[in-house]
């Protein structure tokens, strides 16, 4: 298996298709008895975390008699991730469908893990995504590894109440957001406008995102490693100079401590995405009503740049042996108008066909019920997403941002920041190559 | 040490007296209260904890109880309609179940090595000794890739079946079987005319009990406290037992807020059975542990 897998890992991307083309071949004949299992009921496993998803599949199930989805819920995209792969190495038990997030599609792909959806017709569905969105599906190659279900285009909530006590307005460049955290800290020395969070390396990727930084790349047959590139020196720079100056405050988001802040309110701001209410309803209910919504701060004025945190797309893994019933249900979950609305209103995602916006993302969330505008600020935020590319070992840079990052934090010194960045830059490089990919 | 097997049994003016003659050390029971304090700490926090609603979790005084716990039993047993209770359904049954059939398996494969004399029995019992020492974790793995192969994963048999055998549960069933069992007990039933089979069930098993109830025990914990196979076997979170469930709350990703006051509930109440279990056992557990003591 390790053999097999740093083969197919060697020539990069070339061979990413090459993998999976020789992981479908078996699919093909599967694709052959397809057509004699097309008459009978079939059942597709389908591995996603999504709340309430199972909900939005019994609509599926139904109108549609013959293809019976059952969700198995599971615990956040990592630990699917690691399931699955375990279970396509052990070669069964993988599902026929997981939810996958982009930054782990590269992952599965080279680990021969997920069905190329092209030739099951899944191009007819591009028109209904934004390039970005796309991109991050097909990795730019002609294969289609996955159809994109939801993004995270990245949002700024802050408390309107303190900023108006302030005399302050929402921030809409970098610049001016560093003047609000030093006034608003000043005001009150428990309060600050947000925190660097060493524990979010998605959150971090994402403002490098909008700064114009693209952490991995493909050319040809290798890899490049651009981490530490000017983009992402730039933001990395940016936050080491607030957390130096102690404006903003250096723990990370997630923890009972910071649940508390927000709902205490001595964390009044957050750069989140835009999922957001939903986290900040569970963590901060007592403050409902004094929030408001905006896009990113700009790091030039009049710019409309953004970056994604979270987001996923569905696919099929290598293992099932249904793929065009699975193709079907994937068209019709991501790209279907009733489906398309449950995802929003029942599971609570913000999907990613562009025609949600108009007919499912009416009413703003409840938690900014007084904010009518919110769904018009998340689709500028949504268009405005840079292209990003991931890597095939996304995990190893995640966990290098962790530990270089939480020691930078911790230490309060800009110049931290910095070599954090160049120490992720190295790990992953080094990583690539012992991996046995090209990497240039 | 034999004194301190037969304590528990002595009458109870003997205990008075001896309590007249030993007055009790100020350190000693400040060193005990202070042990006391470590163990409870944590179980009162999670008592007060539970009481309290989502936006008092973190914000009130930690050790000051509140008026929820009702509301977060209700919320707790709606959640998803009443998966923590699947789950502690599914704990029962891999607990239950696992623990009762490694105990048969530990006492008759102890018993043989014990009171049998076949070509290999060092060879066998070596090999078990080894399996002592190799912690369950580490073949978690392996063990996937196995039923893998016979497509038995994310079923109840993939985390059954792996916790049937415990080496550690028969190593001590042999120490104990040749220990509480007279040769001369299971010559005589022979000589009577039983079966060997007859003679384990009948025989045996009686003479065993005590140690067979720390063999269950133990497994019964080992196999509630275990995460990591049935994290790694299970992707149904109805079969989850309650460990993998309640990880699950917390790690929602980042999208979806931690649900730590339905997680603390379910703490809560996945110790009760524990509790129960142990009050009823306990009698079994330490008579045996003094005696396996002495024996060993």
């Amino acid at each position: 298996m390790r053999i097999a897998f740093k083969a197919g890992a060697l020539a990069a991307v070339a061979a990413l298709a090459l993998t999976t083309a020789a992981c479908s071949s078996p699919a093909s004949t599967g694709d052959t008895d397809g057509a004699s299992s097309d008459s009978g009921p079939v059942n597709l496993t389908y591995w996603a975390w999504a709340p309430n998803m199972d909900k939005v599949v019994d609509i599926w199930n139904k109108s549609h008699p013959d293809i019976t989805v059952t969700v198995n819920k599971q615990d956040g995209g990592d630990a699917a991730v690691t399931k699955l792969l375990t279970a396509i190495k052990a070669g069964s038990g993988a599902p026929d469908l997981m939810q996958a997030e982009y930054q782990k599609i590269p992952t599965l792909v080279s680990a021969g893990a997920l069905k190329d959806l092209s030739k099951l017709g899944a191009a007819s569905t591009k028109s209904d995504f934004t390039a970005g969105a796309w991109n991050a599906v097909t990795l730019g190659s002609s294969a289609i590894y996955a159809v994109p279900q939801d993004t995270g285009p990245m949002m700024f909530y802050y408390r309107k109440d303190v900023f108006k006590k302030l005399g302050l307005k929402a921030p809409a460049t970098w610049d001016d957001y560093a003047k609000a955290a030093e006034v608003i800290h000043k005001a009150d020395p428990t309060q600050y406008l947000g925190t660097f969070s060493s524990g979010d390396p998605g959150w971090f990727a994402g403002l490098t995102q909008q700064a114009g930084a693209s952490w991995w790349s493909i050319s040809g047959q290798s890899w490049g490693v651009d981490i530490d590139s000017a983009a992402s020196k730039k933001v990395a720079s940016y936050w080491g100079g607030l957390v130096q100056k102690g404006v903003i405050d250096n723990d990370p988001m997630y923890t009972p401590a910071w649940n508390a802040a927000l709902n205490d309110g001595k964390q009044v701001g957050w750069i989140s995405a835009v999922w957001g209410p939903g986290v900040l309803a569970g963590n901060a209910g007592k403050t409902k009503g004094d929030w408001a919504a905006a896009t990113l701060p700009q790091w030039t004025a009049g710019a409309n740049a953004n970056g994604n945190w979270g987001g996923s797309s569905t696919a099929v893994t290598a293992q099932s042996e249904h793929p065009q019933q699975a193709m079907q249900f994937i068209k019709w979950l991501n790209t279907d108008p009733t489906a398309v609305k449950a995802l929003a209103q029942i599971a609570n995602i913000y999907p990613a066909d562009v025609h949600a916006t108009d007919s499912a993302l009416t009413t703003a969330p409840d938690f900014f019920s007084d904010q009518s505008d919110f769904y018009q600020v998340a689709a500028k935020a949504s268009a405005a997403v840079q292209p990003f590319t991931y890597g095939p070992n996304v995990n190893v840079a995640y966990s290098a941002y962790t530990d270089a990052f939480a020691k930078a934090a911790q230490a309060k010194q800009q110049s931290q920041f910095l070599s954090a960045l160049s120490s992720m830059q190295s790990t992953t490089t080094s990583d690539l190559k012992k991996s046995g990919f090209s990497v240039k | 040490m034999a004194t301190i097997a037969t304590t528990p049994v002595l009458p109870a003016t003997t205990r008075t007296r001896r309590g007249h003659a030993e007055r009790p050390s100020a350190f000693g029971t400040a060193i005990l209260l202070l042990g006391v304090v470590y163990c409870l700490l944590p179980v009162v926090w999670v008592v007060m904890a539970s009481t309290k609603n989502g936006s008092e979790l973190f914000s009130t005084f930690t050790f000051a109880p509140s008026t929820h716990l009702l509301d977060n039993i209700v919320e707790l047993t709606q959640y998803r309609g009443g998966l923590f209770w699947l789950w502690m359904l599914n704990t029962a049954i891999y607990a239950g179940v696992g623990a009762l059939v490694s105990s048969l398996v530990s006492a008759l494969s102890g018993y043989v090595l014990a009171k049998f004399d076949f070509p290999g029995k060092g060879v066998v019992f070596g090999i078990l000794l080894m399996g002592v020492l190799v912690p369950s974790v580490i073949l978690a793995i392996p063990q996937y890739f196995l039923l893998a192969q016979i497509g038995l994963t994310n079923t109840y048999w993939s985390v059954l079946l792996p916790q049937l055998i415990s080496p550690y549960g028969i190593y001590l069933a042999r120490i104990y079987a040749a220990a509480a069992i007279p040769t001369d007990v299971v010559e005589a039933a022979r000589t009577e005319g039983a079966g060997e089979l007859t003679t384990f069930f009948r025989i045996a098993i009686p003479m065993m009990a005590p140690g067979l109830v720390t063999i269950f025990l133990f497994q019964f914990v080992a196999i509630w406290n275990n995460f990591l196979l049935p994290y790694i076997m299970l992707g149904d979170d109805h079969l989850f037992p309650i460990t993998v469930g309640l990880s699950g709350l917390l790690n929602q990703g980042a999208t979806v807020p931690a649900l730590y006051t339905l997680v603390i509930t379910g703490a809560l109440l996945s110790i009760v059975p524990l509790i129960i279990l142990f009050l009823a056992l306990q009698r079994f557990w330490r008579v045996d542990l003094a005696a396996g003591a002495v024996k060993a």
